[in-house]
């Protein structure tokens, strides 16, 4: 295990923020760590990264442990935070020289590695320019391209795509893929649950400060079951009433209600039936396989509604 | 560590390029000394009784003036860095820590010396007539330097405590302010009695009038001994100051 995180315990002032993490990740391997916003997903990077003391809890990181060998682990990973940390009065060229040099590995070699890297990350052309004028896909891709100067054994991405539209989200999509063939291992964070079932090999899903899940995208969503049918509301009220009814996992911002479904007409049929006897009004209705929406759903729904 | 001497030229070089991008700033930091000292020269000099020709006696305050809005400029991009990101990436690295704040110093001290040089070369234009001899000027340039690089250590202490870019341009206000309330522009004698103890017994006044009398010839007495002392004493302080917020500032 490149990285493996026993009992981590941090709280800011009376905010638990992790409350008791176990993770494992093998060399080699996508790892997204899966969370939405305030979740401490970048408290665990930053306990990880060597950047933050832990309350408790053990982390070791490329065989070194974070509290006691602190520099042993920055010399074996890299990271990319979540807000891009370029100069944006440096051009890109001089950015990666930059880290280059930090990285020890002398003028030529750090101008070469900034000539490889640049080329990969497809910044030549803008690679004489000054970041002020780049866009946010290129400003990220060059932050990863800082990451990986010195041949990291764990690159950590904290969110990498947060706040990109859907084309850098893809180039960038394609950049961190490429990075599995060189064997280096990712940690990702991410609050989208595309991207985990997209990039990562395994997942856990941060609730509460603990794992509330974990495996492939596949066995998550064979954790939740069978088929989902979706049904949309058109008020709170009408999604309020169904939820009482049935056994299902609401989504109050998209006003959907997901019902686990054994795919049936029959389900379907006595599901609309007990709405209607009800008087409650379906906008519309969807069925299809689970996704990690539905895992994420069902894992962190109140107590009393859980299937 | 050779590692920490070659993190420091990387990152001195760094702060030397943003300084030099950043060229409003940098133009700031020159013309308003130089706009300050034709004000003072062509229209309040006339009227201050200084027993020599003004632009003689306000050299020396203009050059510490300088240092102030440079210091302030020195919080700014120290805070910058603390807030966007940078600090964790390196810190993130085996880069010795303090390379980061030594660029910033070096480069605060390397901006110090240009707009200096500039002031010394316009006061010229502008009447100023130094006496001294070559060891003079060393002597004058090495306490500037070392008030200089005290101040920025201290600019690099406040940037490390300040949450955001505007309160640390606001913490270093009275880097600005200090001056006018020295021997910088009027002899401290014609202040009232508070602002004259004031005057007397900050580090401004002495380091001025070792300065003075170094480049003009008046008389320096015990100001040279009080103007290495406060500062030295500036010195060591604000490095210690700074290297230690910014360890507390970074341990979470
Ligand atoms: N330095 C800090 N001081 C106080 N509270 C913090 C600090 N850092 C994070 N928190 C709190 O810890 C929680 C988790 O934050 P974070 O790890 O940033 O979550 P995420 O990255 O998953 O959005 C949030 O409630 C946040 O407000
Ligand atoms: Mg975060």
């Amino acid at each position: 295990m490149i990285v493996e995180a026993a009992d981590l315990r941090k709280r800011y002032g009376p905010t638990v923020v992790l409350d008791g993490l176990d993770l494992r990740v093998a060399a080699g391997s996508v790892f997204a760590l899966l969370g939405p916003n305030g979740a401490g997903k970048t408290t665990t990077i930053r306990i990880l990264t060597t950047l933050s003391r832990p309350d408790g809890g053990l982390a070791r990181v490329a065989g070194h442990d974070v509290l006691r060998d602190p520099a042993r682990v920055r010399a074996a990973i890299s990271l990319t935070g979540q807000y891009a940390a370029v100069d944006a009065e440096q051009t890109g060229r001089e950015n990666l020289a930059m880290i280059g040099r930090l990285r020890h590995l002398g003028r030529a070699g750090a101008r070469r590695r900034a000539d490889e890297l640049l080329e990969r990350f497809d910044l030549v052309r803008a690679a004489d320019r000054r970041v002020k004028t780049y866009s946010g896909g290129m400003r990220r891709r060059l932050d990863l391209a800082m990451s990986l100067v010195a041949r990291p054994e764990v690159i950590f991405l904290d969110e990498p795509t947060t706040g990109l539209d859907p084309a850098s989200r893809a180039t960038m999509w394609d950049a961190i893929r490429d990075l599995v063939h060189t064997g280096t291992t990712i940690f990702l964070t991410t609050q989208y649950l595309e991207e985990a079932d997209r990039l990562a090999d395994r997942i856990v899903v941060l609730h509460r400060g603990k794992v509330a899940a974990e495996g492939t995208a596949d066995a998550l969503k064979a954790q939740v079951g069978g088929d989902r049918v979706d049904l949309a509301f058109d008020t709170v009220a009408d999604l309020d009433a169904a939820t009482a009814l049935l056994d299902g996992f609401p989504d109050p911002a998209r006003l959907l209600l997901s019902v686990p479904s054994d795919g049936s007409a029959a389900h379907l049929h006595r599901l609309l039936d007990d709405l209607r006897g009800s008087g409650v009004p379906v906008a519309r209705v969807s069925s299809h396989r689970p996704t990690l929406d539905d895992v994420f759903l069902a894992l962190t729904a109140p107590q009393g509604v859980r299937a | 560590m050779s590692h920490a001497l070659t993190d420091s030229v990387t990152l001195i070089g760094r702060s030397i390029r943003l300084s030099r991008r950043n060229v409003e700033t940098l133009i700031m930091s020159i013309l308003l000394p130089l706009l300050m000292m034709a004000l003072f020269v062509f229209v309040f000099g006339g009227a201050i009784n200084t027993g020599t020709a003004y632009v003689n006696y306000v050299v020396p305050g203009i050059i510490l003036l300088c240092t102030g809005y440079g210091a302030a400029s020195t919080a700014m991009s120290v805070t910058d860095d603390m807030s966007n990101g940078m600090v964790d990436r390196l810190r993130s690295m085996p880069v010795n820590s303090f390379a980061l704040l030594t660029g910033h110093v070096v480069a605060s001290v390397t901006r110090n010396a240009l707009s200096t040089t500039i002031v010394v070369v316009a006061a010229v234009l502008m009447g100023f007539r130094p006496t001294a001899g070559l060891g003079g000027w060393l002597a004058a340039a090495g306490i500037v330097l070392l008030y200089v690089l005290a101040l920025s250590w201290l600019a690099a202490g406040l940037g490390v405590v300040a949450k955001s870019v505007e309160s640390a341009s606001a913490l270093s206000f009275f880097m600005l302010f200090l001056p006018y309330l020295s021997s910088a522009f009027v002899p401290p004698g014609t202040m009232p009695a508070v602002l004259r103890v004031i005057s007397e017994h900050q580090p401004i006044t002495p380091v001025i009038e070792t300065v003075r009398g170094l480049l003009t010839g008046t008389p320096i007495g015990a100001n040279a001994a009080l103007a290495l002392v406060w500062s030295g004493g500036l010195l060591v302080g604000s490095f210690v100051l700074a290297t230690f917020l910014y360890r507390r500032r970074t341990a979470d």
